[in-house]
């Protein structure tokens, strides 16, 4: 059993914060900070603070459960796995594949994503696939792709945040979400930038805003564009940027022109004083960023609403600028590295598209199958959920709950019980694994080692901290033993490194390139940020959004000096000036650098010190071999050129209407959701913490005291919504 | 309907081109015919344009996929077709009539050519041509007389002072804007123009406009004063153009007549916008045009249920000026009756000025100059026409930024 420290990362939001964790004699864990690492530098939430008491035996499964009647009792790993086998195959033989469906999550790790999509595709030979991060950012993942031909949450990291000029973040409260990253802000505005919020509701993050913007729920988008219009009629475009680096430009023009700012104001209720305003803040420092996250997001319009502030910051010329850009704060734990590994219903590893005949050759060639074999594309969440019960007759479902969690949760539960055969891989007995026919109880963040990317495009390394309790299996354990019964000996392995080193051949070559990253790498580097292509030579990668830095443009980089590496006694395989960060002081360079380890290293001693808390990549940790240039990650994207195939961003002329669903006589109210710090998601494991429970007891509602008094109520009163 | 049904707007304006846009976003497409050669434009930004904020091209509106350029001479009902100047004949199933306002000539003498055109110098102020010919003909120290105070006449006055013109205002009318403004009100707008060197006259008549070799020289007023004049803008309102419904036998009283379905008396035809009377009511404003042009898509797309019930909006302006804009927000009566009550803050050194009229439990009007911070609270105190709240407050919360909130 271990007993020292490992250092690693919370189980919750994208974030991913640095965490060390150490078995206490008493079997629980111990959480101590781990200040090194940037993101947030040793503080940690409440949930983060809490996250072992989740790990305890008395709140979670130990054993398969598998259902009797009405009940769900006990049963042995095998009866459990061979009713599972049994239940998908019986489907496939009287449905055909697509009668199967997949359903996973954006906590799954990278490797539990690919191996899941993989499963579905090679295994069950089914389209049906599809995961919750839909229900999460997608439209901003959608919108920029459109406009950047790419999408990363953010293409900077936390740490440039500070030193903008101006931040205007929209929809976002991540005071309660994601509250280590608030320092970044309060910090922002120490160094004199300022700070527009822009939230319905006057939230913890509102207060804190130099200028805090309340439009109506649902006009985020009629809001950008006013603030677009403004742009235009100030003369605050920034021409040459728009005539060199951008595409789309008069169209998008001519889109906001249809949105004077009187208008917008009567749209909004945002009065065009604080319309101009917030332009001058935004325009007049010499770097600005956008953030959106779930508000203007989960709209019926939420891709053309993200589009709307996208084309804010190419107008003014700030995206693919130092310290500037737009960027989502994707939320899920791995909502990021969820996205591009193949779970998704469109997709191949490497955010590569099923529809693409090159992505499927390359893909089904690192998976051994005849690249016809593979599914197209199927349906995403809502509709595949949707469709449960009628041509998806049975389920595998992994890392999510929608019975609490999906849009019309209610129909969606109804769906699901209609289905033939349902099975959940679950930590906890959660709301939609109670329903299950067959629910398996699956290892946790701190019980195995596996790779997240935060909602940085850093891709970091989970550890293993602490041994499973008895009767729990990881879901790669679970993927493989399926597999096998399902006739794939092949092919699903259980150690999550070997299947990286599958998805970085995988990914290699796709626009999330991991290909360059090593769990050696993350383990020293603090994580390291995609795109991270192999390196053949010592030319620049051919992939040209890759950003050159120098110094100027990279004021901060994620590593400590490469100087403390050479000369620390286990730094000798990464000689001065070769480690990651080496850029800082040779910013003449190209974003290359080259490894050169030192003859003494024994390529033997690597597997037993590779995840070890102090060790270094030594040359046969990178399997890119001996003296091969090692590609630094790509922390800041699109200095250069965007992602598209002719290097520019796309205007993507976009206009306001009206919600999907407008107040009327019979729903007179408009409700709006948000978060709260002590709760994470459907709450399937924060309502198991009594810390956690106390301080946020349950859902409530919050009303304006007029209108609680028009509607009869009062102070902790019960209601039905 | 169904979507396969062939729908023709006639008139490229703020409210037709919303329709059509926002048609072909929900699957049906619509044919759209515009006399005007200029690509279609934001007609509310023209005064920007004239004083010299945007360039001409920068307002034009997301272009229509089918637009015809052509002037619609008649409707045949019966046979459900349009006949254009050119002979071309259109068919439809759904017409939509878009056909918005012609700008108020009053009867002056000298004020038309004896072949009944304005003479040179003297402008409309309503379309893109408007706008260029003012553009062109403004120039420093140019003599610029405006006739009418009201919204226009003052966005145009703030414009052509902006590019340099001597400017005088001539108002009928005892104060400016009266439509919407109460006194004092009026008297800060009048404080604004004049910061920017426009001489405003007010109960001032305009007789008649004379010219020399057809170019205008000057203009007379009724007390037989006379200004000289390089330029005049007529800015004397704008009247439905209706002449298309008429001819074609529907019912029109000041505009063509719809009901919440937005139909005309022929139930194949439509109408939205300046061209239209609903309830009782020709608006002449942008905002109720385009909800009109949402509401009649949604119908025209499928969605039966849709109604348009009418627009309760704010009358706002923005005059920038040297020394930064000058806001202004107006809506309803602003001028109490006995028993309203009436809550008003004024700040004589920074020009700001609000107010609201309250009658019974109900907002019937208000201001808001200078200081528009409870803006988007009151316009949806306004549209909601909801109990204003029985807390006995002095309802100050419609006037200050955080109070009673």
């Amino acid at each position: 059993m271990q007993t020292t420290a490992t250092p690693t990362h919370c189980p919750y939001c994208a974030l991913q914060c640095g965490m060390n964790l150490t078995p206490a004699p008493d079997g629980t864990v111990e959480v101590s900070e781990r200040a090194d690492f940037p993101v947030n530098r040793g503080a940690l939430c409440g949930k983060g603070r809490t996250a072992p008491a989740v790990l305890a035996s008395n709140v979670r499964l130990t054993s398969p459960l598998v259902r009797s009647g009405d009940a769900l009792v006990p049963a042995s790993w095998d009866e459990a796995l061979d009713r599972i086998a049994a239940g998908l195959r019986r489907t496939r033989e009287e449905y055909g594949p697509d009668g199967v469906g997949v359903f996973g999550g954006g906590g799954l790790t990278n490797e539990k994503a690919y191996t899941l999509g993989k499963f579905a595709r090679v295994v069950l030979g089914t389209s049906q696939i599809d995961y919750n991060g839909r229900f999460c950012m997608s439209s901003a993942a959608a919108a920029g792709i459109k406009a950047f031909g790419l999408d990363r949450g953010l293409p900077f990291p936390l740490e440039d945040v500070p030193k903008t000029g101006c931040v205007i973040l929209v929809g976002s409260n991540l005071a309660e979400t994601m509250p280590p990253s608030l320092r970044f802000l309060t910090e922002l505005k120490e160094n004199g930038g300022t700070l527009i919020v822009i939230d319905p509701r006057r939230t913890k993050t509102a207060e804190q805003a130099d200028l805090h913007l309340a439009p109506r729920p649902g006009t985020d988008l009629a809001l950008a564009l006013g603030l677009l219009h403004l742009v235009i009629a100030e003369g605050r475009v920034d021409e040459e940027y728009v005539q060199e680096r951008t595409v789309g430009w008069e169209d998008a023009r001519a889109a906001a022109m249809a949105h004077w700012p009187e208008h917008v104001e009567r749209i909004t209720g945002v009065s065009v004083p604080e319309l101009r305003e917030t332009v001058r803040l935004f325009c007049e420092p010499e770097s600005a960023m956008v953030l959106t996250a779930r508000g203007p997001e989960q709209q019926s319009k939420g891709t053309d609403t993200v589009g709307a502030w996208i084309n804010l910051c190419l107008a003014t010329g700030r995206a693919g600028r130092p310290l500037s850009g737009y960027g989502c704060l994707t939320g899920q734990g791995n909502g990021q590295g969820g996205r591009e590994h193949g779970q998704k219903a469109d997709q191949l590893p490497g955010y590569r598209k099923l529809d693409d005949p090159a992505a499927r050759r390359h893909v089904a060639e690192v998976w051994g199958v005849d690249p016809d074999s593979l599914p197209g594309p199927g349906r995403s969440a809502y509709e595949l959920l949707d469709a449960l019960g009628t041509d998806i007759r049975s389920l595998l479902l992994m890392a999510s709950n929608p019975v609490v969690s999906a849009p019309r949760a209610a129909h969606v539960e109804e769906r699901i019980r209609s289905l033939d055969f349902l099975a959940v891989c679950d930590v906890v007995l959660s709301e939609t694994a109670a329903l299950a026919d067959v629910v398996l109880p699956v290892t946790q963040w701190a019980e195995e080692t596996g790779t997240t990317t935060n909602l940085e495009g850093r891709v970091l390394l989970r550890r293993r901290a602490i041994t499973p309790p008895d009767g729990v299996r990881t879901d790669l354990e679970v993927l493989h033993e399926l597999a096998a019964r399902l006739g794939v000996e092949k092919g699903f392995p259980t150690d999550p490194e070997e299947v990286f080193e599958e998805l970085r051949r995988a990914s290699a070559g796709g626009a999330a390139d991991y290909s360059g990253i090593t769990y050696g790498r993350l383990a020293e580097e603090d994580g390291v940020f995609w795109p991270c292509p192999t390196m053949e030579t010592e030319e620049p990668t051919s992939r040209p959004f890759l950003a050159t830095e120098s110094a100027d443009s990279a004021p901060g980089r994620t590593k400590a000096a490469p100087a403390e590496a050479a000369g620390g006694p286990a730094g000798s395989a990464c000689a001065a000036g070769g480690g990651p960060g080496a850029q800082e002081s040779a910013p003449d360079r190209p974003a290359v650098t080259t490894y050169h380890p030192a003859t003494t290293t024994d390529p033997t001693s690597h597997p037993a010190t590779k995840l070890g808390t102090t060790s270094r990549p030594d040359a046969a940790g990178d399997p890119t071999g001996p003296g091969r240039p090692v590609h630094p990650g790509t922390p800041r994207l699109f200095l250069d050129r965007f992602a598209t195939p002719d290097g520019r961003a796309r205007f993507v002329p976009v206009s306001h209407r009206a919600t999907a669903e407008e107040p009327d006589d019979e729903y007179p109210v408009l409700l709006t959701t948000g978060r709260v710090v002590a709760q994470y998601q459907s709450g399937a494991q924060t309502r198991r913490v009594a810390e956690l429970n106390a301080a946020a007891p349950g859902p409530f509602v919050e009303l304006h005291p007029r209108l609680a008094a028009r509607l009869g109520g009062a102070r902790g009163a019960n209601r039905w919504t | 309907m169904t979507s396969n049904e062939r729908v023709v707007v006639i008139g490229t304006g703020l409210a037709g081109v919303r329709l059509a846009r926002r048609l072909g976003e929900l699957g049906t497409p619509a044919s759209l015919i515009g006399e005007e050669e200029h690509r279609p434009y934001n007609r509310v930004l023209l005064a920007e344009v004239l004083a010299g904020r945007y360039g001409p091209e920068v307002v034009a509106l997301p272009a229509p996929a089918e637009l015809r350029r052509g002037r619609v001479t008649g409707i045949d009902r019966d046979g459900r077709t349009v006949t254009c100047a050119d002979g071309t004949v259109i068919a439809y199933d759904r017409l939509v009539l878009a056909t918005g306002s012609n700008p108020v000539l009053p009867p002056l003498r000298g004020l038309f050519t004896p072949d009944h055109v304005l003479p040179e110098g003297v402008h409309a102020f309503r379309t893109m041509d408007d706008c260029l010919g003012l553009s062109k003909a403004v120039r420093p120290g140019a003599r610029a007389v405006v006739i009418g105070g009201g919204l226009l006449g003052v966005s145009a006055a703030r414009a052509l002072a902006l590019r340099g013109a001597q400017v005088v205002l001539a108002q009928q009318s005892e104060r400016l804007m009266e439509r919407q403004l109460d006194p004092a009100a009026s008297k800060l707008v009048k404080r604004h123009l004049t910061d920017l060197g426009v001489e405003v006259h007010t109960e001032c008549r305009v007789r008649d406009v004379r010219c020399v070799g057809g170019a205008v020289r000057l203009v007379e007023m009724a007390d037989g004063y006379a200004l000289d004049a390089d330029l005049v803008v007529v800015a004397c309102g704008v009247r439905p153009r209706v002449g298309l419904a008429q001819a074609a036998g529907l019912d029109v009283r000041k505009g063509v007549v719809v009901d919440d379905e937005l139909r005309t008396s022929d139930p194949y035809i439509h109408a939205i916008g300046d061209c239209a009377q609903h309830d009782g009511v020709v608006y002449g404003l942008a905002a109720p045009a385009l909800e009109q042009a949402d509401a009649l898509a949604e119908l025209l797309a499928g969605d039966v249920n849709t109604r348009y019930t009418g627009t309760r909006s704010l009358t706002r302006l923005t005059l920038n000026g040297h020394e930064g804009p000058f806001d202004l927000a107006a809506f309803g009566e602003t001028e109490a009756l006995p028993g309203d009550d009436v809550v008003q803050l004024a700040d004589a050194t920074r020009g700001t000025y609000r107010k609201v009229v309250v009658r019974d439990d109900r907002l019937v009007g208000g201001v808001l100059i200078g200081e528009l911070g409870t803006v988007g609270a009151l316009a949806r105190a306004w549209e909601g026409a909801e109990p204003l709240p029985s807390d006995g407050g002095p309802l100050l919360h419609l006037l200050t930024n955080d109070g009673g909130s």
